[in-house]
């Protein structure tokens, strides 16, 4: 390396670490995942509720990658089922709570339209769960992934009582707050999160909100979207397509 | 595996949907006695306030009564949380680096605030006097005791104690809004949660604030009606048909401030109206309609017409009295409860309501928040014996 | 100056030492004392991605998959399987990519893997391939008609189907359906032009079904029978119906 390219690297070092505010060159320079810059990444998920046929392999998969309990009471995701009938009737419910559901065979009658719905970490950009947290333990990530440091976390549950989406549960043997982290560990490997990895018809799209040529690109400019619960102003970053107005 | 279990006997009980995480209850009772201990300490503090602040000299007998009860509970005030924590031992947290964007890392702030600043200080102030006097009086532990408590003060000079007594009322001024506070924060840290139709709320500090009030004002009163007869003195009759008159006022406010609430609601008929008035006639219908409106209000209220219209004798007066101040205790706890726990009954996605199934034994459980309940009061006999509230002649002539 | 300290009373300027050491005891813990990525949002923000993005990856993702098997993704490739992941069926694999030799992955053989997606759900999105397990060729893998590499729907040549079509369908989902039409029909090429004057050949014997279904000539699985106690008056053909599922 010659002095030209050692002060490049200096500079470099310095300016992004005065980015994230006042971290030490050695600090930066050891974060994350080797080349992996948080800064140059958005990340978002698109959910085609068209295309779900509710398999319920995401919500195994993601309980298999994120060490989730196994009890059907803790889930970073799952599929709602819902039916409305002839008489405008609701009946919604969680597939796989417990029994192998997904495998059943169901005919109902009587139905006017019927889908599932995956759900997930809705991944706010205006997180209520991050406003509330009293210590500062649940935070936004460059790269748009609202993460909980569990080694910082006191487990007072209030940011469980602040999300809309029911997407976070007590993890009952570390009892700190837990929910979907996108992956992150496999995200800065350049890997898809596993429930999209698995998902066999690409209900789920994952990418980088703000690249134009890509799945999540295309999935963007095709699709009239959705979110769940815009009136609560959460703006999230997991958008749906075809999303049926009884969806909450 | 046990909760496992529970959970899913619970899950049986669901009706409709609910979402798949929101089988556990995450505020259990423990949550539902946090807020009716603050609300105790705020409600104290304002009739103790009402002696010194607005000169109503009819109370002067429960003044210290009324401080010492809401620092002994304004102590134990911080061990439901503490308990309630899945990592108990990171709470200092909350103190040293808490986020400022939180409704609840203002607690450090003003509950350090409030003992410190207001509940200890007057106290130290109104009593500081009187500890120098007992100490020079009793021997022993006692004395030392007391002579730290008062921090080796000795200046007992007629210009010092005026200085006391204005330093009082100063901190008494100070010390309403900050009983404001302390209740209105509590209120807040429902109220703010936008994700919770119940809760979401702007009247839910006010509520809370005025509920508190008229909690302060009856446990002064029960302990008034109780603490003297076992101190072998007798009941002052102006004190207490004056008590009794400011918080007939205050259960009207409250009433009136709840009512609002719910014709607001009604009447705005929001997204979540059919899931609320399900829980409401369901799930709720015992706490809310029966113990908190009916028992726990609108009986008192009626006892305390008949009351002031029959102009009924003493010793009548004096039942009656502690009849309205029990079904208050009760009809204000049942009110935390229907807040925090009716909060967490209905499914987010306004499909369902689930089931709380109180522990017995747990640190979650009825026995450990029955303790928390009860310890305030051991902790308020302690400080009784330690700075009596009224002075022998004060006990005998009434 | 000492004069306007002497004016304070003595108990204000005990109260106001008390308080002051108090403060002073709590900046000590917290600048002294606490460790610094308590303090520091920041870093406590990169420690807590750190590690996060240090936990273990399960799914390895499709790509890993490729770089050894080549048989199995080039057929996948044009399929209706294409855009599933390996791991959808065969589970969380990274494990086996660290160490290909000792842990293998699992392949599920059985109906009820297939079934998560392909059984009939009302739920399902229209045109999803799905099948009523209990009429679907009950008790035989899937496996053995469908290829999960490159799944297609066992064909009947298009020269019978054409007219036979309700056979075909059927047939398609009975024990015969891999059975090709021609092995117990033998069909003169002029029955395509002149249907009902040239017919083909229908077993005639009980001794042609008896070829398979006769007690010591049957394979593996296959149901067999003393062909001299059952039934011996009839014919198969006029107790079972060797197109319909359960040949019955």
């Amino acid at each position: 390396m010659d002095r030209r390219d050692f002060l490049k690297h200096v500079c470099l070092l310095i300016s992004s670490g005065a980015v994230v505010g006042g971290l030490s060159p050695a600090a930066w320079a050891k974060m994350i995942h080797k080349d992996y810059d948080p800064a140059k990444h958005y990340y978002g998920m698109g959910v085609d509720i068209d295309k779900c046929i509710g398999c319920a392999r995401c919500m195994q998969a993601c309980k298999t990658e994120n060490d989730v309990p196994g009890d059907p009471f803790y889930f970073r995701t799952w599929v709602e089922r819902y039916v409305i009938k002839v008489d405008k009737s609701v009946t919604v419910n969680t597939i796989n709570m417990g029994l192998d559901e997904s495998r059943d065979v169901i005919m109902e009658k009587d139905v006017l339209r019927s889908f599932f719905v995956p759900k997930l970490c809705n991944q706010c950009d205006h997180p209520p769960c991050v406003q509330v947290c009293p210590v500062g333990a649940t935070f936004k990530t460059d790269d748009g992934v609202i993460l909980v440091d569990g080694k910082r976390c006191i487990g007072c549950r209030y940011c469980i009582q602040a999300c809309p989406y029911g997407a976070r549960y007590l993890h009952p043997e570390t009892r700190v707050a837990d929910k979907c982290t996108f992956c992150y560990h496999r995200l800065v490997r350049g890997l898809l999160p596993a429930c999209v990895e698995v998902c066999p018809k690409q209900a789920r799209v994952f990418g980088d909100m703000k690249s134009i040529a890509s799945p999540l690109g295309r999935f963007i400019r095709m699709n009239k979207l959705h979110v769940l619960k815009p009136s609560l102003n959460t703006d999230p970053k997991v958008l749906y397509a075809n999303l049926d107005g009884e969806v909450n | 595996m046990e909760t496992a279990q529970n959970f899913a006997e619970l899950a049986k009980q669901v009706v409709g949907f609910i979402y798949p995480n929101e089988i556990e209850i995450h505020w259990s009772i423990l949550i539902v006695v946090y807020p009716y201990i603050t609300g105790l300490v705020a409600g104290a503090f304002i009739l103790a306030s009402l002696v010194k602040v607005f000169n109503v000299k009819e109370l002067q007998p429960t003044y210290r009564l009324a401080l010492l009860t809401a620092l002994a509970f304004l102590l134990i005030a911080p061990l439901p949380l503490q308990l309630h924590l899945g990592q108990p031992w990171r709470s200092y947290e909350i103190f040293l680096t808490p986020n400022l964007a939180s409704a609840m890392a203002m607690f450090g702030f003003v509950y350090l605030w409030y003992l410190m600043v207001v509940l200890l200080l007057e106290i130290w102030f109104e009593y500081r006097r009187d500890m120098i006097v007992w100490s020079s009086e009793s021997t022993g532990l006692k004395k030392w005791v007391l002579k730290v408590l008062s921090l080796f003060s000795t200046d007992i000079s007629e210009k010092a104690v005026a200085f006391d007594k204005k330093t009082v009322k100063i901190i008494t001024i100070i010390g309403i809004p900050s009983a404001f506070l302390l209740h209105g924060y509590v209120g807040f840290i429902f109220g703010s949660i936008k994700a919770n139709p119940w809760w979401s709320s702007v009247m839910m500090p006010v509520v809370f604030l005025f509920s508190a009030i008229v909690s302060g004002i009856a446990i002064v009163m029960f302990l008034y009606m109780i603490i003297i007869p076992i101190q072998g003195g007798k009941i002052d009759m102006k004190c207490l048909d004056k008590v009794a008159s400011f918080l007939f006022y205050a259960v009207i406010v409250d009433f009136s401030i709840e009512v609002l609430d719910f014709i607001h609601r009604l009447y705005e008929s929001e997204e979540s109206i059919k899931i609320l008035s399900q829980l409401v006639s369901t799930k709720l219908f015992m706490s809310l309609v029966v113990l908190q409106i009916l028992l726990g209000m609108l009986l008192p209220l009626g006892i305390m017409v008949v009351i002031r219209v029959f102009r009924l004798q003493e010793e009548l007066r004096k039942l009656l009295y502690f009849v309205c101040v029990v079904l208050i205790q009760m009809g204000i706890f049942s009110t935390r409860w229907n807040v925090v726990i009716g909060g967490q009954l209905f499914s987010k996605s306004f499909r369902g309501l689930t089931t709380y199934k109180m522990e017995l034994t747990g640190i979650e459980g009825l026995l450990v928040s029955l303790a928390l309940l009860i310890i305030p009061f051991v902790v308020l006999a302690i400080l009784i014996k330690l700075l009596p509230p009224w002075k022998k002649e004060e006990l005998a002539g009434g | 100056m000492k004069d306007f300290f002497k004016k304070i009373p003595e108990q204000a300027v005990r109260i106001i030492v008390l308080f002051a050491v108090l403060a002073l005891v709590l900046l000590v813990v917290r600048q002294f004392i606490l460790p610094l990525e308590l303090k520091d949002p920041a870093l406590q923000k990169n420690s807590a991605m750190e590690r996060e993005a240090a936990k273990e990856v399960k799914y390895a993702g499709a790509q890993s998959c490729g770089q050894c098997h080549e048989k199995e993704p080039e057929m996948k490739k044009s399929g209706y399987h294409r855009d599933l992941s390996c791991e959808s069926c065969h589970g969380a694999a990274q494990k086996h990519v660290d160490n290909p030799t000792d842990v293998k992955p699992t392949s599920p053989k059985k109906r009820d893997y297939c079934s998560y997606c392909h059984n009939y759900n009302s739920s399902r999105p229209t045109g999803f391939p799905q099948i009523n397990p209990d009429t679907h060729n009950p008790r035989k893998p899937c496996i053995t008609c469908h290829n999960p590499h490159n799944p297609k729907p066992p064909k009947t040549p298009r020269s019978c189907a054409a007219c036979h079509a309700e056979i075909e369908r059927t047939k398609a989902t009975s024990y015969h359906a891999l059975i090709e039409c021609t092995v117990c029909h033998s069909t003169p090429e002029k029955h395509k032009t002149s249907p009902r004057t040239v017919t083909p050949t229908k077993p005639d014997k009980r001794e042609f079904c008896g070829k398979c279904h006769a007690k010591g000539s049957g394979g593996k699985g296959m149901p067999t029978v003393d062909m001299a106690t059952h039934g011996e008056k009839y014919v198969c053909w006029q107790c079972h119906y060797p197109h319909m599922l359960g040949g019955i």
